[in-house]
């Protein structure tokens, strides 16, 4: 097993790597550090010492992969591929356009996003197996039907109606919480209906998928011999079926588990939440070109922490999975 | 053939020999076609598809000077391809019993009734020209001088609502502007008042009631709907009476009453209940502004209908776009295997290894910059907001194409250990005759599962990225633009509700139409199909 994790852990290497070109390509490539200059600066009377001082202040006046004019090593490490791209897998991410760190940026931004996330995800974990449940335990009667047309309705709105219908409603209407900000000091005061909204935009389709693996195990050969037993419905359904239903769907969290750190784009900058997603749509409107290539390396390190993850927790939980 | 004939004689009168003759050309070669083909399928869309070219061609001469986008042209390829495929799934009966299972479901029957409405709004704002301009009287129409603003059928179907605009924001069916004005009164007095709408409302008489007035036309469209469906329904069980040469009686027995069949009265009431809203919605948008007016007083019904075009274009065009890619790279990846099936794994787990909205994002903001820096390459501002608008589609498409690879990749290497493959390569065959004709057919049902899944997602999307300002051209019509700009205003006070309301509204109807067919659609072909 050792070996299967060493594996896998080694096939990470040129996928990150392929990652960092792909972003290379699409930041240097596509447009050479002079058009970004001119965006940046607006394009009307760009005088050309206008965008080599930008350049030069940005750190963009490298040649792209091999500078001729430097000494020994720094041929290759005095570029911008080197500064740029290969110093991101040391976590160096730079300076984003207005000067901050951006490495020590989302050091302090990924516990907001986190404070966020993990309640959606454990809450709303627990919430959509007992909606799911429900519906399956009332399987083919009204209830379920209902619940499904519930389900396919709460999935066909869009989620930013919920933001902003909840932030009008409890926030403005009922007062029961802030309508958006932030303290770290009191954080559940603000916390509280980002939660809620969050959880509840997820309910639609998560709650049927869910749904369907439940329903796809009772019709398993082990539930027709518990129910011989002379089990009662709720013995088998909570204690049979959600215990062998958790595998899929556990297996299928612990991939989202790293990116919990990244946050929700949308929802954080409508929140007015200092966390990694609304940092994201920051560095978009600003154009931030720094800021934007350092999420997307981040972010692609820690989805394919989460597919490493999986990966180790079938073998775990799945004693079938051959190691090969 | 009458409107064939409008044409001809029209055109004619325009001195467009060359269409004319183009004309009785396709009307020659649609009746050989039609009567000595093999092949009736691909007779019946070959013909549907000159049929096609000569609407596109001739109709905008109605209005102005044909000026397509290049958004347009995708989605006249979408249709000509939604059509033959059509016509060929009704010529082979084993497909055209599994389509049969889709529609033997009521929800499946009213929602394509709901989806084909925005189809045809999407049609009707996809036929583009440039109007003429009003030249002087005496300087002839021998020259005709057209303007540079490009619009469509569906802003002349829609004129009421396009011209009307007001000042500022006005609620729906206000007679008054939402905000305060200094007026001078005829006496020289300045009083701060809700000012009077120029348009919404300009008919009723002083004192006059708006419920009233209101009740009152709604009523008159109610009963011009019903009208117009009573008229549609005949057409459709006088057409079902031929077909079954059966009595009228009968006919309308079977459909209504006895339902025997598909479920052809579900689809039918849903049309009764799209005629009377679309009733309602135009006729009384001819007084009054049914959803408001927006910040610079352009009517929100409007910008909603108009949005519905790069709804319905976003969520098809992602997917057209990916759709070869996907299919050509998860086929090769499951049936080739070996080092092929290894680069197309490392290759989607990569990009699948990206975040989307942020692979999204940065695609966007390099797309920006190049078009920004070229701006010469595009004469209005329509036309760079088609070409982004594209892009944005071609960025979605290659993002969304990994997960329909992987489920093909799946598939494959599931099929290409089934006999039949063994017997079709022990025949000699190449592996491209393998994928084209033995293994393409067998995935058909995922991709079209996936299609129809991803269409929803697709729409949802888009607002969010509009949000995000990685979306749609501001200068462009959309859901999600609506709601970012009603966003803002939500703080106002009192809060200005309607333009978020009606995009959400028309978002909602055409994402739940989608979800719900797309739900049918994988019941009758793949039930067991994970694609969650």
């Amino acid at each position: 097993m050792l070996a299967y994790i060493v594996r896998r852990v080694l096939y990470a290497i040129p996928l990150l790597i392929a990652v960092n070109l792909i972003t290379f390509l699409l930041f240097f490539s596509v447009n050479s550090p002079d058009d970004m200059a001119r965006a940046q600066l607006g394009n009307k009377n760009v005088k050309p010492e206008m965008i080599e001082r930008w350049k030069r202040e940005k750190g963009y006046d490298k040649p792209k992969w091999f500078n001729a004019k430097a000494y020994g090593i720094e041929k290759l490490t005095d570029t911008l591929f080197f500064q740029k791209s290969v110093k991101l897998f040391l976590f160096d991410f730079g300076n984003a356009d207005n000067g901050r760190n951006i490495g020590y940026d989302i050091r302090v931004r990924m516990w907001p996003s986190l404070a966020i996330a993990l309640p959606v995800l454990l809450v709303g974990l627990l919430v959509y197996i007992t909606f799911a449940m429900t519906m399956a335990f009332f399987r083919a009667t009204y209830v379920d039907f209902w619940g499904v047309i519930f389900c396919v309705v709460i999935m066909s709105i869009s989620s930013m109606f919920y933001i902003i219908g909840g932030q009008y409603l409890i926030g403005k209407l009922l007062h029961l919480t802030p309508i958006s900000g932030f303290n770290p000091d009191n954080m559940f005061k603000f916390l509280v209906l980002p939660v809620i909204i969050g959880i509840f935009s997820g309910l639609g389709a998560t709650s049927r998928w869910y749904r369907t693996i439940f329903l796809e195990d009772i019709n398993k050969d082990y539930v027709r011999t518990a129910r011989a037993k002379g089990l009662s419905e709720g013995v088998v359904l909570f204690k049979h079926v959600l215990g062998n239903a958790m595998i899929p769907i556990l297996t299928g969290i612990v991939a989202t588990l790293p990116l919990l750190f990244m946050g929700s784009l949308v929802t954080e900058s409508f929140f007015g939440i200092p966390g990694l997603g609304s940092y994201v749509i920051d560095g978009i409107r600003a154009q931030d070109f720094g800021i934007v290539r350092s999420m997307v390396f981040l972010g692609s390190v820690l989805y394919i922490l989460g597919l490493l993850l999986t990966d180790i927790s079938y073998t775990l939980v799945d004693p079938r999975i051959r190691f090969s | 053939m009458a409107l064939a004939l409008f044409f001809t004689v029209k055109m004619l009168m325009q001195g467009q020999a060359l269409l004319t003759l183009g004309i009785v050309v396709a009307a020659l070669v649609a009746v050989v076609l039609l009567n000595y083909a093999t092949r009736k399928w691909l007779a019946a869309s070959a013909v549907t598809l000159l049929g096609l070219i000569l609407l596109l061609v001739l109709l905008p001469w109605l209005f102005g000077r044909p000026k397509y986008l290049y958004s347009d042209y995708f989605f006249f390829v979408l249709l000509a391809f939604l059509s033959t495929s059509g016509f060929y799934v009704y010529s082979k009966l084993h497909l055209r019993m599994t389509w049969r299972q889709v529609f033997q479901r009521k929800v499946a029957m009213g929602t394509v009734v709901v989806l084909l409405f925005f189809l045809v709004i999407t049609f009707l704002d996809s036929i583009h020209f440039q109007p003429p301009l009003n030249t002087m009287a005496g300087k002839s129409a021998a020259q005709p001088q057209y303007s540079t603003q490009i619009v469509s059928v569906l802003d002349r179907v829609l004129g009421a609502m396009r011209d009307k605009d007001e000042k500022s924001y006005s609620a729906p069916f206000a007679t008054r502007l939402y905000v305060k004005e200094s007026i001078e009164l005829p006496g020289g007095k300045i009083v701060r008042e809700y000012p009077r709408l120029k348009h919404g409302g300009r008919h009723l008489q002083p004192g006059q009631s708006v419920a009233g007035d209101v009740a009152s036309k709604a009523l008159i469209a109610v009963l011009f709907g019903l009208g117009v469906w009573l008229l549609l329904a005949l057409l459709f069980t006088l057409g079902r009476m031929l077909q079954k040469r059966c009595a009228l009686r009968s006919a309308v027995l079977e459909l209504f009453v006895e339902r025997r069949g598909l479920p052809w009265h579900v689809a039918l009431y849903t049309l009764l209940v799209v005629c009377i809203i679309a009733a309602l919605l135009l006729y009384l948008s001819n007084f009054y502004h049914v959803f408001g007016t927006d910040k610079v007083g352009q009517d929100t019904l409007y910008q909603a209908l108009k949005s519905v075009r790069t709804g319905v274009l976003i969520g098809t065009l992602a997917t057209l776009i990916m759709l070869p890619f996907a299919f050509l790279l998860g086929v090769a990846a499951g049936y080739l295997k070996g080092w092929v099936d290894d680069l197309i794994q490392f290759l989607y787990t990569t990009l699948s290894s990206i975040p989307g909205v942020l692979l999204i994002a940065a695609s966007v903001l390099a797309m920006d910059v190049y078009i920004s820096n070229h701006e010469s390459l595009f004469r209005t501002a329509a036309e760079r907001g088609d070409v982004k608008f594209l892009a944005l589609c071609g960025i979605l498409g290659v993002t969304g194409w990994i997960g329909l690879c992987r489920l093909l990749r799946g598939e494959a290497l599931k099929i290409r250990e089934m006999d039949y493959i063994e017997a079709a390569r022990a025949f000699g065959l190449g592996h491209l005759k393998v994928i084209f004709n033995h293994i393409a057919p067998n995935v058909m049902h995922i991709i079209m599962i996936v299609v129809v899944l991803d269409f929803s997602g697709l729409v949802l999307a888009e607002a969010v990225l509009s949000y995000i300002g990685i979306g749609i051209d501001p200068t462009m019509n959309s859901w999600g633009n609506m709601i970012n700009s009603a966003r803002l205003e939500m703080a106002r006070e009192p809060v200005v509700w309607w333009a978020l309301v009606a995009a959400l509204l028309f978002m909602f109807a055409l994402v739940l139409a989608a979800n719900l067919f797309a739900d049918a659609v994988r019941d009758a072909f793949d039930p067991k199909l994970r694609t969650g």
